[in-house]
């Protein structure tokens, strides 16, 4: 599978997920610079974590707004997968590749933790090879992960399978509408999450419990 | 010279925090009056912070080398060889009296500070601790104090991309008015490319990268601004504005520069800014510095010289560039949307040349503003040596099992995961063990090898016996690295006292120092680095003596790391090192007793009996002997115990050989201890080996249920002491947020 990950300024997980997806896929990511307006031919496009332009503005605002997006949107109209995970979500609903948006955490703080993730929908190219309803765990990492969008939208949503996962067992630590931790796009080639499964990989972690994400997507493109 | 436009009175250069004698001292260096741009410059190199005049004659003896030493205090950081071309570059900082004033950003520019010094060696920054002392929890600021630093660390270093994995927290009436930020950052670098501030070469490029500079943190702030010429604006406050994103974007674009060869040297921005990098660049290396400053980057119009060279805006550096390769460095902070410019050269002639609209505004000889900073010898008084407390004098307890829950919910005791929870403790994915840990442990990139961090500093024993409390201090980060598996290798010292000029806080500083030195002497654990703040007081009181201690400890596999955690039911628990029940200056005594008054003796620390059980303890993990390892600190042996079973979720059943009174085993902070778990079938191997090095061990309990029990007394519920563990912070913050 021949993967990229997209590096802002202020990007700061992109090391963590060039590592994973090396790992797990057996081949040597590329990074794509923001400042590009061209993506290589990829099986899939990583928007990372991180705090692209110091998160300033609304999280992820300014590099919705950047030079190589068009080419993301693009591509991502093509069928290309394209995932985003913490900034990189909220960068996809910025851009409007994802609907709705990541408020501020109901807490107000920044929180690092521990939470589980329930599969809402394993037939997506994102979590099949996870089963239906199966919960994992799963870090997260943010200030601003409170998912919202209007009720139209969220109906349409879960009526649509496009939840993906969602924060399980009380441990939703945002304040997200239906405890949402990840969505789709209408045609399922986009997905956003706040959680890192690029950081619960490998035994030094705890656990492994978020390969199978990266599993689905290499299944999904063989 | 242009000539002075502002007479130099007295009380201008006292304003300048120079003393009579100073003065003169500068009067008789250079002949003549200093320009007001040139007193700046001499107030900033030598002031307390930059110039160590207080404590350079203590500093000096201090361990500094060893094997593993690369480079010792002097540069922006320690190095530390850890083998396999690789080196750990460290260093801990105070920002205690910016953050008191503004807690978010005085805490986040500490920790931009002291990630920069570790970059700025060439280091990727992979680990951030913090040592954090507070006010007493009633204090009406303390609450404000805690919230606005820990937000302001953790959104700097979140921001900024390293995991936060540790440090300590105390409560004290002591920093009611004077909180203590200390700062951690260690960074890897391949052992033969670190770079230095040294400049070499004559006529090379002076080179200013980063952040533009502003009116921030101009030192001097209490000038009235009617002093600084027509063109100036008011005074802004001397607390400087974090800036992460750009902190993140000047390593990105460092290490790339670094890594083309373009670097001969590089010193970061921090302290009096431009004026302590240029000086400390030109220097070390022999050479003149020529500055012009309407070449420099500014964000604001109309900034004088005084102002320049006096601002600490963040997240810039200063470097002397390789002439050749002057268009691909600015290349690459182009990229990078960073400023760059060169704005001066390097000189044969000694001196410290800074012009601004053509006109030299300061002309003074480098060598000297550096190495001629007064340097006293202030006169101190040693505290008589306290007498132990006599073990009759303790109270013993009503209930063992409430003491233990309550104080498992101290200020000083409970769990600060209100606190780490907010930190970013996971990125980069080689976090091993995180907060709540002896050490925090991280993987080298791509393993085996793995390093321990830990914070530590007993400031009550400090403030009873600076001695035994210096020593105490050294002895229990290398327990703590000890704990987890790692070899100590090496550490960094933040030494934060009150007001150097009274004899009995010099006193203590002295007294700590000597305590330090001979525990890093007696247990090969150099001081790479470090940073002395003075001056803590308010209102004429001193803050306790707190030399925190930052130490390094390197595993060769990550993988054969101890936790604390209880791992198994019925597995052996065996207490390593020897309980006599000493209780003074205990956690007991002070918050259960109510005695925070008592002056009797802290735990006296037997150094070769540390090393001792130490070895031991470290020997028996690496073979993988051990499911699990606390060192015994605060709150004695039942709250080590306690620990672990409420990390694990797993009880224990304890039954101590001793003939001490319940509560004085229990409680008593004796040093040198540990607790160890392993399967019941090893232990009475275990128990031989340690007889056979001489370690003192002995059976302790075993593991299991969800209660711990005490001589088969009355069981204290695990449930119970967790939630109490894990309360009492939550509480206390929402509690402020109700207000």
């Amino acid at each position: 599978m021949k993967s990229g990950v997209v590096v802002f300024p202020g990007s700061n997980r992109e090391r963590d997920m060039l590592r994973a997806l090396e790992t797990i896929t057996g081949t040597k990511p590329v990074t794509i610079w923001h400042a590009d307006t061209e993506l290589p031919d990829l099986d899939l496009v990583v928007l990372c974590g991180g705090f692209s332009y110091g998160d300033y503005l609304r999280t992820g605002a300014i590099a919705a707004r950047g030079r190589i997006m068009p080419a993301i949107a693009k591509a991502a109209d093509k069928g290309v997968r394209v995932l985003g995970i913490c900034n990189g979500f909220q960068i996809l609903c910025e851009a409007g590749l994802l609907p709705g948006v990541l408020m501020r955490n109901a807490g107000l703080k920044f929180v690092c933790k521990e939470v589980k993730l329930e599969v809402a929908n394993a037939d997506t190219d994102f979590t099949r090879k996870y089963r239906q309803g199966e919960v994992w765990r799963c870090p997260v990492a943010h200030g601003d992960g409170n998912y919202f969008t209007d009720a139209e939208t969220l109906k349409r949503l879960e009526g649509e399978g496009r939840v993906g996962l969602r924060y399980a067992e009380g441990t939703n630590p945002n304040g997200s509408l239906n405890d949402i931790a990840g969505i789709l796009n209408e045609r399922g080639n986009v997905f956003g999450m706040m959680p890192h499964p690029e950081n619960m990989i490998e035994p030094l972690n705890g656990a492994t419990d978020g390969r199978a994400l990266f599993e689905s997507v290499l299944e999904a493109v063989a | 010279m242009i000539p002075n436009d502002v007479r130099i009175t007295p009380e201008l250069v006292a304003e300048h925090g120079l003393k009579p004698d100073e003065y003169q001292r500068i009067l008789d260096l250079i002949g003549r009056e200093p320009t007001l741009t040139e007193l700046g410059i001499f107030s900033a190199m030598w002031n307390e912070h930059c110039s160590y005049k207080s404590s350079k004659k203590w500093l000096r003896t201090l361990p500094t080398k060893g094997p593993r030493v690369i480079c010792g205090p002097g540069e922006n950081a320690g190095v530390v060889d850890i083998g396999d071309g690789q080196a750990i570059i460290f260093k801990m900082e105070s920002h205690n009296h910016p953050s008191y004033i503004e807690p978010h950003e005085g805490a986040a520019t500490g920790v931009g500070g002291i990630l920069r010094d570790v970059f700025t060696m060439g280091a990727r920054p992979v680990a951030a601790l913090n040592a954090l002392r507070f006010g007493e929890p009633d204090h009406p600021r303390t609450r404000h104090i805690v919230s606005g630093v820990v937000a302001g660390i953790g959104g700097y270093g979140n921001s900024f991309g390293v995991p936060t994995i540790g440090g300590e927290v105390n409560f004290d009436p002591s920093y009611n008015g004077n909180c203590l930020v200390n700062a951690f950052a260690a960074g890897l670098a391949d052992a033969d490319k670190i770079f230095y501030s040294e400049a070499k070469g004559v006529g090379l490029p002076i080179v200013y990268l980063g952040s533009k500079t502003g009116r921030d943190g101009i030192h001097g702030a209490t000038m009235a601004s009617a002093e600084f010429g027509e063109n100036s604006e008011e005074k802004r406050p001397t607390v400087q504005i974090g800036d992460p994103f750009s902190e993140k974007l000047l390593l990105e674009a460092c290490l790339e520069l670094m890594a083309s060869g373009a670097v001969i040297a590089i010193q970061d921005m921090g302290a009096a800014g431009l004026t302590c990098s240029a000086v400390e660049m030109g220097a070390k290396g022999d050479l003149g510095v020529e500055l012009d400053l309407d070449k420099v980057p500014c964000r604001e119009e109309g900034m004088t010289a005084y102002e320049m060279m006096l601002s600490e805006s963040q997240e810039r550096m200063l470097m002397v560039l390789d002439p050749a390769r002057e268009k691909d460095a600015e290349a690459i902070f182009v990229k990078w949307g960073l400023d760059f410019a060169v704005i001066g050269r390097t000189t044969d002639d000694l001196r410290f040349r800074v012009r601004r609209h053509g006109d030299v505004m300061a002309d003074l000889p480098i060598k000297e503003l550096g190495d001629q900073a007064p340097e006293y010898d202030r006169p101190f008084v040693k505290a008589a040596k306290p007498k132990p407390l006599a073990p009759a004098d303790a109270p013993a307890p009503n209930d063992l099992g409430e003491v233990l829950t309550k104080m498992l919910a101290l200020p000083d005791m409970c769990s600060r995961r209100w606190i780490w929870e907010q930190y970013d403790h996971l990125i980069q994915g080689n976090t091993a063990i995180g907060p709540g840990g002896d050490a925090a442990v991280i993987r080298v990139e791509n393993g085996p090898k793995g390093l321990a961090f830990s914070l530590d500093v007993t400031p009550r024993y400090c403030a009873a016996d600076p001695v035994e409390g210096g020593k105490q201090a050294v002895a229990e980060c290398w327990r703590n690295l000890t704990a987890v598996g790692a070899e100590p290798l090496a550490i960094t010292d933040n030494l934060n006292f009150g007001n150097p000029e009274k004899p009995d806080i010099m006193g203590q500083f002295v007294g700590c120092i000597e305590g330090i030195g001979e525990a890093c002497r007696a247990l090969d654990f150099p001081v790479v680095s470090g940073n002395v703040s003075l001056y803590n007081e308010t209102n004429g009181k001193g803050i306790l003596p707190t030399p925190a201690i930052g130490g390094v400890g390197l595993l060769p596999d990550y993988t054969r790391r101890a936790t604390v955690a209880f791992k198994a039911e019925g597995e052996a628990i065996v207490v390593i090192g020897e309980t006599k029940g000493h209780l003074g200056q205990s956690i007991y005594l002070r918050d259960i007793a109510g005695r925070r008054d008592d002056a009797s003796a802290p735990p006296p620390v037997d150094l070769a009996l540390e090393r001792r059980n130490g070895d031991f303890v470290r020997e028996e993990i690496r073979a993988g002997n051990l499911t699990a390892v606390h060192d015994v600190s605060d709150g004695g042996i039942l709250v080590a115990a306690a620990e672990m079973a409420m990390a694990g979720g797993i009880g224990a059943s304890l039954k101590p050989q001793t003939d001490l009174p319940l509560h004085c085993w229990a409680f008593a902070e004796d040093q040198a201890r540990y607790l160890a778990t392993l399967p019941e079938a090893d232990a009475g191997a275990l128990l031989a080996r340690a007889a056979q090095a001489g370690v003192p061990a002995a059976r302790l309990g075993t593991t299991g249920g969800r209660e711990l029990t005490v001589n088969g007394g009355v069981p204290i519920s695990l449930t119970g002491m967790k939630a109490a563990h894990e309360g009492w912070l939550p509480a206390y913050m929402a509690a402020g947020a109700e207000l």
